[in-house]
């Protein structure tokens, strides 16, 4: 037995990652995993040793024409958002960049995408990560091999541990491989925008948008300046323009709107939000909420927050916060969850109710028994 | 298929379970005579038919859980059943199983439309959550064939799909939150209205877990706005090929179809004798439906038309009324009916890569010859979810054999160029022995260790999808302990 204490291990195959996640198994050995490094939150990590999975990296395979991509989990997202842009794809859930607002550098990983279940604006519609993901390879905790899902669609073929994987940040298995259904990149796109509504207000225009036939892509509200309300859709030439314009004639009543259809402009608007900006500063603790969409005014009301925003129709609710504020104590009562995302003082994630987090408990043991992965980091 | 044989120590304790199940369920909740226990013996996989020990039907989240506390008290199995609809077993009974039924959990709980969810009891059909909503514009996504019966319990058990989900996913993507009660009797709320739950996707694994983990009881769902239309268009080729090509073409172009329908030749033909929709003579046929408003629909049907005019059709169809629409959907939507007219059929539900369409259907014609059984195609080709019908006599001795041998060929091809075994109906008894095919026993031991948290004494639907050699441990330290 090699004892790995102090090392950084740089595998550069799934079977020499097993191997080294072996032998921390028989050694106890604490291993901290690493993609990009550049979504470096959550509970700090006892470690004795840091296990880098850039090594693993590369497309192993993508297929435009049934609309999949698999790749190791080391990949760099920008590899992979460039290869499907050059066939006219994307990845549908959007994942945020977190360099911004937690001050990293480095290069993101689709394995740390999945690892927090990155997802940004265009979650409403399409879904999260972890709607994407069909397929995980993966090394558990005793350094076993195992592959759940596939590269196609629709598979129900036993359980379903690609989503249990999906955002549990390292805990159940080191990610080794995964798959996605990807999406074609819309033709056009346009963004109606609505100046100086209150935020109960703007949280209204965005659930009527989402009441509308238009299949909207995006809604937002930035409180800054008076009041900046988004509203984006996606899709071919014709329909983007037809879209748009129904919408602004249908929500008139609650307002005028601007129509964007500048796609630099509109790269740059939902670029932004994706990735926090409007919070962007250097002092604060950065939290992300998630609560039913309607309920969003009501949490920034009672957050007493330096800078707020809403993506998700207002169901996301980002809040910068003086550090150390109990943000879950002044928003006890309203149902849903918080996360501190940059600062410390508060634990990270949300406290679960006994039955869920017994359960949450035993999946872990079963895959980690010996609490060597990323130990302490969803705690 | 082998089920394992039943407990005696249980069976033979029957009449102690059933006075101890009356004492916290109405009498005529709780079935138990032997006349009225074989309308529980099979689901809609008829091969296999086993009557339980007792079934009940509780008409609350309360008594369901008190239904679980005294069966596992009592160390009985029990199977989970939502409508009945199942075409894999998922709800065949054993002998020493009771078998529960969500059928009187049928209320809708709540409806939002600024949030855009609905919260149901989980007997409730499928159809009838869009009922609850198409008058406000609103309809839930998820569209299997059996919509018209199949509960949301069942559709959350094996995450069903159906037509539409290339556009807007299965019931895993679609389903918000649960109330579970586990083999112990405890309640537990999983998700919400919100978008994404705290911890663990323990909703993720919950869906598709065939009954297997708990019993869902209440299901909050999204719904969506009904879009302004939808249309259709027929494309008829002359070789399966070709057809494969199309779609793939259609999907790299960037066109997003709600749905891509496939038939094949011994399909098409069928259908047009039970349902005369009038389609032309030819190998393969697709219906492709888009959505939007008119303008949309054109621009959309015309991109498609332009892909599918290199491919040579023999002909296109373009929907221009609902007359029309109605027509181009009336063969296929008979399809299932018109091959139950010529012959017993047993129906596959494999997933390919779309691009693999053409080997696939290419080898299914070979084996088809090989075995002596016709096989007749309908499928969801824009996500590669096939279903072979093969055709046989369930009259003539050795028939279904045969057929379930040729239907396991099939499915092996599927995991051999990159699919899976099943796409929509679930594993349950049917393709349990063949799941070693597309996991290795440390893929399927790492399944079943989910199992061992929600359910350590393997009680809930324990003799489905995986195969039984795999968990003949987990179930005899069961018995032993019954």
């Amino acid at each position: 037995m090699t004892d790995l204490t102090g090392t950084v291990l740089t595998p550069e195959t799934e079977d020499e990652l097993a191997k080294v996640v072996r032998s921390a198994h028989d050694n106890r050995t604490a291993l901290q995993i690493r993609g990009g490094g550049t979504r470096d939150f959550g509970n700090e990590v006892r470690t004795d040793a840091v296990l880098q999975t850039g090594g693993l990296s590369g497309i192993t395979l993508y297929d435009p024409g049934a609309l999949t991509l698999v790749a190791r989990a080391g990949t760099p997202l920008a590899d992979i958002e460039a290869a499907l842009a050059a066939e006219g794809q994307m990845l549908p859930f959007e994942p945020m960049d977190h360099r911004g607002i937690l001050g990293t550098t480095g290069t993101p990983t689709i394995g740390g995408a999945v690892a927090v279940n990155a997802s940004g604006p265009r979650r409403l519609k399409a879904g999260a990560c972890r709607d994407s993901l069909i397929g995980v390879r993966f090394v558990t905790g005793e350094g076993e091999i195992i592959k759940n899902g596939g590269r196609v669609m629709k598979n129900v073929t036993g359980y379903d541990l690609v989503k249990l994987l999906a955002g549990s940040y390292g805990t159940l298995g080191v990610l080794t491989e995964v798959s996605f259904k990807v999406l074609p990149r819309p033709q056009a796109t346009a963004t109606l925008v609505w100046q100086g509504l209150s935020d109960v207000d703007a949280v209204a225009i965005l659930a009527a948008a989402m009441r509308s036939p238009y299949d909207v892509s995006g809604a937002a509200h930035d409180p800054a300046d008076g009041g900046r309300t988004y509203v984006r859709i996606e899709g071919l030439d014709q329909s983007v323009s037809y879209r748009a314009q129904a919408l602004a004639r249908d929500l008139a009543s609650h307002g005028a709107a601007e129509i964007i259809a500048d796609a630099a402009q509109i790269t740059a608007i939902w670029a932004g939000l994706r990735d926090a900006e409007p919070l962007r500063a250097e002092q604060g603790d950065i939290w992300r909420v998630s609560v039913k969409p309607s309920d969003g005014p009501a949490v920034v009301a009672a957050a007493g927050a330096e800078a707020a925003f809403y993506d998700w129709q207002g169901g996301l609710v980002w809040l910068r916060m003086p550090q150390g504020a109990a943000l879950r104590e002044r928003i006890d009562g309203i149902a849903g969850h918080a996360t501190l995302i940059r600062g410390t003082g508060q634990r990270v994630f949300q406290p679960m109710p006994m039955p869920i987090a017994r359960l949450s408990q035993g999946l872990r043991a079963r895959f980690d028994p010996r609490d060597i992965l990323n130990s302490g980091k969803m705690i | 298929m082998q089920m394992p044989d039943p407990n005696a120590m249980i069976i033979a304790r029957k009449a102690h379970l059933v006075a101890r199940l009356q004492q916290v369920l109405p009498e005529d909740a709780v079935i138990h005579s032997d006349n009225e226990v074989r309308a529980y013996e099979c689901d809609a996989l008829t091969a296999y038919k086993c009557p339980p020990l007792a079934a009940v039907l509780p008409a609350n989240t309360a008594e369901v859980a008190a239904v679980l506390r005294i069966c596992h008290e009592e160390g009985v199995p029990v199977v989970p059943r939502g409508s009945g609809t199942s075409l894999s077993g998922g709800a065949l009974p054993t002998a020493d199983a009771v078998i529960l039924g969500v059928a009187k959990l049928s209320d809708v709980l709540e409806t939002d439309y600024d949030n855009r969810f609905i919260r149901v009891q989980t007997g409730r059909t499928n159809l009838s959550v869009t009922g609850a909503v198409e008058q406000d514009g609103f309809f839930y996504a998820p569209d299997p064939s059996s919509q018209l019966a199949c509960a949301i319990a069942g559709n959350i058990a094996m995450n069903s799909g159906g037509a539409h989900c290339l556009k807007y996913g299965v019931t895993t993507n679609n389903l918000l939150g649960v109330t579970m009660v586990t083999m112990e009797g405890e309640v537990i709320e999983v998700g919400g209205a919100h978008l994404d739950a705290a911890g663990y996707d323990l909703l993720g694994v919950i869906c598709g877990s065939e009954g297997q983990l708990g019993v869902v009881t209440e299901a909050t769902l999204r719904i969506i706005a009904q879009p302004e239309g939808a249309r259709p268009i027929m494309l008829a080729f002359d070789s399966n090929e070709v057809a494969g090509a199309c779609v793939s073409d259609i999907i790299r172009a960037g066109v997003l179809p709600v749905a891509i329908e496939f038939m094949d030749r011994p399909c098409i033909q069928a259908c047009e004798r039970f349902a005369k929709a009038g389609y032309p003579e030819c190998e393969a046929l697709l219906i492709v439906e888009v959505e939007g408003s008119d303008a949309e629909i054109d621009e959309q049907l015309s991109k498609i038309t332009a892909i599918a005019a290199t491919h040579n059709p023999v002909e296109m169809r373009e929907s221009k009324s609902e007359a029309e629409s109605k027509a181009i959907w009336a063969g296929r939507k008979a399809a299932f009916g018109a091959m139950g007219q010529i012959n017993d059929y047993m129906c596959l539900d494999g997933t390919i890569p779309v691009s693999e369409l053409p080997l696939v259907l290419r080898r299914m014609r070979e084996m088809s010859a090989q075995f002596g059984l016709d096989v007749a195609n309908v499928f969801h080709a824009g996500d590669g979810n096939m279903h072979p019908l093969i055709l046989f006599d369930a009259n003539k001795p050795g028939d279904l054999e045969i057929c379930e041998a040729f239907g396991a060929e099939i499915l092996k091809l599927c995991v051999e160029v990159g699919g899976c075994l099943t796409g929509e109906h679930g594993v349950g008894i049917e393709k349990r022995d063949l799941m070693h095919v597309q996991f290795n026993r440390v893929d399927l031991e790492m399944q079943l260790r989910v199992k061992d948290v929600f359910d350590p004494g393997w009680l809930l639907n324990p003799a489905k999808v995986f195969p039984l050699d795999v968990t003949e441990g987990r179930r005899i330290i069961r018995q032993t302990a019954a």
